[in-house]
């Protein structure tokens, strides 16, 4: 067993911590995210992971028929067997 | 070594838990449900009239919340103007509440799909905060004595006609 004055700064540190913790996990419950109705910037066509659906979509094909997997994306095959 | 051990798995469940509760506290405000007191507004139309909710008491209304970005709300007014058409003279009033910032957006849409019932302007989201809208486009289907009776979110064709039975059976309880 140790003596009980190592494990003093150890304490300090974790109060400290936790302290720290508080403060961040505090900080995000304050953080208000856009409401369904303040969504208009997110559907903005500039704000879309993908700048072309079509080229994304093109791409995505390709993707899982090379890798000989599908799903995951929404995109399916064309019916034609050739995935 | 035992207590620094026991000490640092202390610290680490402490952490833990206020992370947790911190969370929790984030809790979300409650939308404005079926059976309750549909929330008031007044807001202004495109020419500078105002409609207040209050005003259209023993109407059945119908409010809807859209947007310009709303995809849904592109096949949700030609159904509306079908509805205004069939029962706006069997008392049935549409409220289509704007909630686009820039009015320009709103008006864009508005003439690729123009609205023959009445449509207001929030751009403020005062009232789509009061009513705790859910989603984009959500309709509210209220009672001649302002009671909402029904809360649709989203907007689907088959929907349509669970949708028109039901404003056709507040119309015809009066």
């Amino acid at each position: 067993m140790p003596p009980a004055r190592a494990v003093l700064p150890l304490r300090r540190a974790c109060g400290a911590i936790v302290g720290a913790l508080a403060l961040a996990a505090a900080g995000c419950a304050s953080f208000q995210p856009p409401q369904p109705w303040e969504k208009g910037t997110l559907a903005r066509p500039e704000m879309q992971f993908d700048p072309d659906p079509l080229e994304a979509r093109i791409q995505q094909h390709i993707y899982t028929s090379k890798e000989a997997a599908t799903g995951g994306y929404g995109v399916g095959g064309g019916g034609c067997g050739c995935n | 070594m035992t207590v620094v051990l026991l000490s640092s798995r202390r610290c680490a469940l402490a952490a833990l838990a206020l992370a947790l509760t911190a969370g929790a506290l984030a809790a979300n405000a409650t939308a404005a449900g079926t059976g309750e007191r549909a929330p008031a507004f007044s807001l202004p139309t495109a020419t500078g009239d105002s409609v207040a909710l209050s005003g259209l008491a023993g109407k059945v209304v119908y409010v809807d919340f859209w947007a310009s970005w709303c995809a849904p709300c592109r096949r949700s007014f030609p159904w509306m103007n079908e509805l205004h058409q069939r029962y706006a003279g069997r008392g049935l009033v549409i409220v289509a509440i704007n909630v686009d910032r820039s009015r320009v957006d709103a008006e864009r849409f508005l003439a690729q799909y123009p609205a023959a019932f009445g449509v207001v302007y929030d751009p403020a989201g005062a009232s789509p905060a009061a009513y705790a809208v859910p989603g984009m486009p959500t309709s509210y289907l209220i009672d001649p004595r302002g009671t909402i009776v029904h809360v649709e979110q989203g907007f689907g064709d088959d929907r349509k006609a669970a949708l028109e039975a039901r404003i056709r059976a507040l119309l015809g309880d009066r």
